[in-house]
């Protein structure tokens, strides 16, 4: 391994690194957002909407992101719609991501228990009272783990990104192999460039988990 | 004669097929302290949640203050507010604090002025002893501290009448008698009109009007509170005080 | 339209070929399944030794395979191993190799989880009749964990068959891979294919997973009653 190799190739990682990051960023923040809509709108059992957002978070969870960006990046031109690659790996990253959230935030709901909710009707509280101060923030702190398990998940998932030809780390490494051969010291940077986002990331998120249940919960 | 602040008739309830309530029928009165008792699973929670429509029954008719109570979610929210409850797990909301637990009700609900509510609800706090913990976290409190508070957010929002499902069964023995006295202090001194659910003999002696004594879903007997204790009507009722060592 | 593409799936043995790419996303699927639940299993059981240094080292693989991208960790294979160990396999057996590791790491966290979770009750009861370690776990724990296993470990199926669709990525000839070749050789007269061959590829993937994550949600269920008697 050189580290003359390493070091020539670490301002193109720079930009992946970047890269990644904006990708990944946008596209979870879209999720979580979408996510929350939908999971509110299966709580709630909104007529209507309710089978379109089930049907929409089966599709999602059980097809393959790659599949979905090729649809979004090959086969959507030809319906008229086209967008670059960077668009269809946001999009794409929603789409999947929004059904991993809306489970999260779902399984969150669904945690609250039944006597929090009962005290909350007892002391004469409307629907929409009851949402605002018993269901969301209790359901939002229940979900807390499994949000933090879907944003490493998500982040993750931008390495598919390189099938579309999206300049993120993945896709610097492939190149800079294609290109000059030296697998060994390409691989280990991006290795490397994953950790330093995911470790202290994942840390971070546990820490978050902590604080978060304590707030609200007391333990 | 004024007519009764409640008045049950006929009630039914089932869930899906079990039949859990048959026929109940009684009246209370504006002041009046009825205990409701009898084995476990007799349906005395059951009860307790169709009167404060956290339960749908089947049916019969329910007369609150002269007015029918139709099931309607609109209207139980309405009513939920002149009828108070507290449950055995106290279920204070656990991100907030006693008082903001307390305040929730008078100042969302009922859309009354922070400047009206807080020297009520800081009287209240003083009547349970639980002046000093008005910032603390229910997580911070002790189970009897938080069964006041419970009870103190239920009275926040000046109910004519109240529930009381078992308040005392999930506490430490020192802690029942702090909780029972506010409870009977509520009704000598506030005439509250109350409908209690408890396994405390002595203190239902001590507080009833009236004895309600249910066994299979059904009412076997209601009696006056002193002569419940000292000479009920049914065997049943018998058996069950000479079961609970009474 | 008077050519809508969707003869694409029909022409010549286009949709046999499909489905011959089909089955061999599936067989690699199956093989790295079977062998990453056995290997991951026991690596779970390691786990729960006391030996504080093979936790340790069991523990880095489970963070290693969590950390690295999965299609990192094929290119990492397909690049690393014929250069540094000398060893040329085919792409299908790296990509087989890489899910079982993978797959492994996976479930040993989900068999350590359900070990630990039965309680030091049911252990000490086992070990006052007498049991041997390897007799308590495949007479006291085991049988109690297994179940506790299935919905977290159907669900990692369902994942191991989307990261399937990484295949192609080192050219396995997977059921991607031959719906691009489809797609190339019938461009010219039929541009419209590619919005087909993706569809068709996109309902084979639904067809698989749904009834998996189905199963995954009943089993979750079932539990979740089961603990709350
Ligand atoms: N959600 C429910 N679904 C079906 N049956 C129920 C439900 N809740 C209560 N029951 C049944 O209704 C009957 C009455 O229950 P209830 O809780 O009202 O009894 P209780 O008199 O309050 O008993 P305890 O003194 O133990 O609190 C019981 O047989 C119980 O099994
Ligand atoms: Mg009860």
């Amino acid at each position: 391994m050189s580290w003359a190799i390493i070091q020539q190739s670490l301002p193109l990682f720079a930009k992946g690194f970047v890269l990644t990051l904006k990708l990944a960023t946008l596209g979870i923040i879209g999720a979580i957002i979408v996510g929350l809509i939908c999971s509110l709108i299966y709580y709630f059992k909104l007529p209507i909407l309710t089978p379109i957002v089930t049907i929409y978070t089966e599709v999602a969870r059980n097809t393959p992101l790659l599949i979905q960006l090729f649809f979004l990046y090959y086969a959507f031109p030809i319906l008229g719609w086209r967008l670059t690659a960077s668009q269809c790996g946001i999009i794409g990253l929603i789409f999947l991501g929004g059904s991993y959230m809306a489970a999260g935030f779902t399984g969150g709901f669904d945690g609250i228990t039944k006597s929090q909710i009962e005290a909350g009707q007892a002391i004469g509280f409307t629907r929409w009272q009851l949402a605002r101060y018993v269901i969301l923030p209790q359901g939002l702190a229940l979900s807390v783990p499994a949000l933090a398990a879907n944003v490493i998940f998500l982040i993750k998932e931008t390495s598919i990104f390189t099938v579309i030809a999206i300049p993120e780390l993945t896709n610097t490494a492939l190149d800079l192999i294609g290109m000059y051969y030296h697998t060994n010291e390409y691989l280990f940077v991006l290795v490397i460039a994953y950790a330093i986002i995911l470790i202290p990331l994942s840390l971070i998120l546990t820490y978050l988990e902590r604080r978060v249940r304590y707030g609200t919960f007391g333990h | 004669m004024s007519t009764p602040l409640l008045t049950v008739s006929h009630l039914e309830k089932s869930y899906q097929k079990t039949h859990i309530l048959h026929d109940i029928s009684f009246d209370l009165d504006a002041g009046e302290v009825l205990t409701l008792l009898g084995p476990s699973g007799s349906g005395k929670s059951t009860l307790l949640r169709c009167l404060n429509g956290l339960e749908a029954f089947q049916a019969g008719t329910l007369t609150f203050a002269g007015e029918v109570i139709t099931q309607k979610a609109k209207q139980w929210q309405q009513l939920r507010q002149q009828i108070g409850m507290v449950f055995q797990s106290y279920d204070l909301f656990p991100n907030r604090t006693v008082l903001e637990n307390i305040l929730l009700g008078p100042l969302k609900v009922q859309k009354r002025s922070r400047e009206t509510v807080l020297p009520e609800v800081e009287k209240l706090l003083q009547q349970v002893g639980m002046r000093d913990y008005r910032d603390a976290y229910p997580r911070q409190l002790s189970g009897g501290q938080k069964q006041r508070i419970a009870i103190v957010r239920a009275l926040a929002l000046k109910p004519r009448l109240m529930l009381f499902d078992e308040v005392t069964a999930s506490l430490d023995p020192e802690m029942v008698r702090d909780v029972l006295t506010i409870i009977r202090q509520l009704a000598d001194t506030h005439q509250m009109t109350m409908l209690v659910v408890t396994h405390e003999m002595d203190f239902a002696q001590q507080i009833s009007d009236q004895v309600l004594f249910l066994a299979d879903g059904r009412i076997q007997e209601q009696t006056p509170g002193p002569q419940f204790f000292k000479r009920p009507q049914t065997s049943r009722a018998q058996n069950f005080l000479a079961s609970m060592d009474f | 339209m008077a050519h809508s593409g969707i003869d694409v799936l029909t022409m010549g043995s286009n949709f046999w070929r499909l489905l011959g790419g089909l089955w061999i996303t599936i067989r690699i699927a199956l093989v790295a399944s079977i062998i990453g639940i056995l290997l991951g299993s026991l690596l779970g059981i390691l786990r729960t030794l006391p030996n504080r240094p093979l936790r340790v080292v069991l523990r880095l693989y489970l963070e290693f395979f969590r950390i690295v991208p999965t299609v990192v960790l094929l290119f990492l294979f397909y690049y690393i191993l014929p250069k540094q160990f000398n060893l040329n396999l085919p792409a299908n057996q790296v990509a087989t190799l890489v899910f079982a590791l993978w797959v492994a790491a996976e479930m040993s966290d989900i068999v350590r989880g359900a070990l630990q979770s039965v309680s030091t009750h049911q252990r000490e009861a086992g070990q006052a009749i007498g049991l041997n370690y390897w007799q308590l776990q495949r007479y006291v724990l085991i049988p109690q964990a297994w179940p506790l296993c299935l919905p977290a470990t159907v669900n990692l199926l369902t994942r191991v068959v989307k990261t399937t669709s990484l295949l192609m990525l080192i050219s396995v000839m997977d059921v991607i891979n031959i719906g691009q070749q489809i797609i190339e050789a019938n461009n010219k007269t039929d541009p419209n294919g590619v919005f087909w061959i993706y569809g068709i590829i996109f309902l084979f993937y639904f067809l698989i997973n749904y009834p998996l994550s189905r199963w995954a949600k009943h089993l979750t269920q079932h539990q979740l009653e089961a603990t709350h008697l």
